[in-house]
């Protein structure tokens, strides 16, 4: 026997691969992919029941807030923070220069169109949560007189642009449309 | 390392177990099994965490009789184990005081084999196994923490969810699934209570074959000699488990020091609001035994970065027996290396006190606006992975070590073990 036969000793007189051989191959298979398909279930498991998906959708009125007051509201298990901006707060978001944000947007961005086609500059949508971890930022604090992060100090401007900390991207704007002047529905 | 068997049975009920299971043979020489007879204190510390792991294990099985994990259920049924449970105010805090003995006990004992070599060859599988355990120890910390649903608990498992989500591409896919939702809510907590439940028997598996590795490549010693005759040794019973016995002595004084007068002096005020998932409380702290890790990943100003960086500082601990180059396996013999690694304690305690501060108070008022936690802890982590990379390979190389003894009973009958 040469060197190589004996390495492979499953090899027939032929020089093929034996039946028993083919036998195992086979049950391995058909076991593997029964472990496989018995495992997604225990794993998928984990991820959001239909229950937490189908909690999808808000409405709210935007009349209930006035001038330089903010508004928080439960979505999806976070904070959605509506901030009916001053004119200074305004005025600040837009006379940023693009060069000075570590994530640029312009504030016009940040907004949608009301039923007209125009901005509502005044009314900020935004999910309240820091792109760092996860906490919720405090309003009219911080360095830019937007949103402070208590947690690991993120500060972020009156859009909710990042522009100091170790947050690195703008506090989110969720999928929000206007059903009349004054109501918006989230999600 | 452990010897043939000494075991002789006496009576015939003894003989016809021993020929069918020689489960108290197997008894016998585990308790016989010998020991440098050189051990100080420092190694009464397995023998604690042994306690402690067993005082964890039976009071959490209790509480977990009276605990519900529910959202709207959890903070209450803690706070009525506390009043109205029967013996509640002592196994809730024996159990939550427990935690924090444990990690105590476990840092303890981790310097100890750093600081005599107890990684080196032959004990690298050993020392790994230690640092498996560590790993699931603190997941079972983590989870636990998150059970009494309060503040802290919600916000310190919102931030450290929040790790993953950093993984770029399915980061946030992965944080939902581990997550069950969009945030931390109701099936996060009845996960964790689940896998809370899960982790300590784990790591009872784990001590398994941590005991095994030990008992299978002997004990290190504060000379790090092997011993080479039978007058180095000492059997286990009765010499050391009497110095252990003595030992847990004065370990469960403290332990229970803080059961009785402090039971809350190592948790959280804010522990003791529900979790609100609108507010984050004014400062989001950790367990003091996270302490050093949270302020690495504060150090960093990239949020991946940050993760990476604190998952490293515990995976360095994996390969340590491959980065400390030197023959010499205990301290005492590496004069330079010694204050080395005294600085590297050192820096452990800055970080967890850095990890305790707002980054951006000042720690040390020197130079112009003083020295911030920030910088601080930067410092301290630089030196944190210095030690690893490059101090320890290369000290290993140059250094010249004292001479070492011939043999742990001449160092003993010298007075220099």
């Amino acid at each position: 026997m040469s060197e190589t036969d004996q390495l492979d000793a499953h090899l027939d007189e032929n020089g093929e691969p034996t039946r028993r051989d083919f036998i195992y191959i086979a049950t391995a298979t058909v076991a593997a992919v029964g472990a496989a398909s018995v495992a997604w279930p225990l794993v998928a498991q984990m991820g959001a029941a239909n229950d937490t998906l189908a909690a999808g959708s808000i409405e709210i009125d935007l009349s209930k807030v006035e001038e330089g007051q903010q508004l928080k509201v439960l979505y999806r298990g976070k904070p959605v923070f509506v901030r009916y901006r001053t004119a200074k707060e305004i005025m600040e978001a837009d006379t940023v220069e693009m060069n000075d944000l570590p994530d640029p947007e312009t504030d016009d961005a940040r907004l949608v169109a009301n039923p007209q086609g125009a901005l509502n500059t005044q009314y900020l949508v935004m999910i309240g949560v820091c792109t760092h971890f996860g906490c919720i930022p405090v309003g009219e604090a911080g360095d830019f007189d937007g949103w402070y992060c208590p947690c690991h100090g993120s500060h972020y401007d009156t859009s909710g642009r990042i522009r100091k900390g170790p947050a690195p991207l703008n506090m989110v704007i969720p999928e929000y449309k206007y059903l009349s002047d004054t109501i918006i529905k989230v999600g | 390392m452990s010897g043939p068997s000494t075991y002789e049975p006496k009576y015939a009920a003894e003989r016809w177990l021993d020929k069918r299971l020689p489960i108290v043979r197997f008894g016998v020489d585990f308790m016989a099994f010998p020991s440098p007879r050189n051990l100080n204190y420092w190694y009464a510390f397995g023998g604690i965490l042994t306690l402690c792991l067993m005082s964890q294990i039976i009071t959490g099985i209790i509480l977990a009789m009276h605990y519900t994990p529910d959202v709207n259920l959890a903070f209450d049924s803690v706070q009525r184990i506390r009043r109205d449970v029967q013996f509640g105010w002592l196994i809730q805090p024996m159990h939550a005081v427990g935690a924090s003995m444990f990690f105590l006990a476990v840092y303890v004992h981790m310097f100890r084999g750093m600081y005599y070599g107890s990684y080196k060859n032959p004990r690298e599988l050993l020392w790994i196994i230690g640092c498996l355990i560590y790993l699931v120890m603190m997941a079972t910390g983590f989870l636990g923490y998150t059970l009494p649903w309060g503040q802290m608990s919600f916000w310190g498992a919102t931030v450290i969810t929040g790790f993953f989500g950093a993984i770029p591409v399915v980061g946030e896919s992965l944080q939902q699934w581990l997550l069950g939702g969009y945030s931390v809510g109701n099936p996060t907590l009845q996960r964790f209570f689940s896998l809370h439940y899960l982790l300590p028997f784990v790591i009872v598996a784990l001590v398994a074959l941590h005991v095994w590795a030990v008992h299978h490549v002997g004990q290190n010693n504060p000379i790090g000699i092997d011993p080479k005759t039978k007058e180095d040794t000492l059997p286990f019973h009765p010499f050391y488990t009497m110095k252990d016995a003595f030992a847990i002595g004065v370990f469960m004084m403290i332990f229970a020091l803080f059961v009785f007068y402090l039971p809350d002096a190592l948790g959280h005020a804010d522990n003791y609001q529900k979790a609100d998932p609108l507010k984050t409380p004014p400062e989001i702290v950790p367990e003091w035994y996270f302490l050093p890790f949270y302020a690495i990943l504060r150090a960093v100003p990239d949020k991946l970065l940050g993760v990476i960086l604190m998952f490293a500082a515990i995976a360095i601990l994996f390969i340590l027996p491959w980065l400390d180059t030197a023959k010499v396996r205990s301290m005492r013999f590496r004069p330079v290396t010694r204050w080395f690694f005294i600085i590297f304690i050192l820096a452990g305690f800055i970080l967890g006190w850095c990890g305790a501060r707002a980054p951006d108070d000042v720690a040390i008022p020197i130079g112009e606006g003083g020295l911030t936690f920030k910088w601080l802890s930067r410092i301290a982590t630089f030196y944190y992975f210095a030690y690893f990379i490059p101090i320890l390979p290369i000290m290993g190389w140059i250094e010249k070590t004292k001479p070492v003894p011939d043999s742990i009973t001449k160092a003993v009958l010298s007075g220099d073990a």
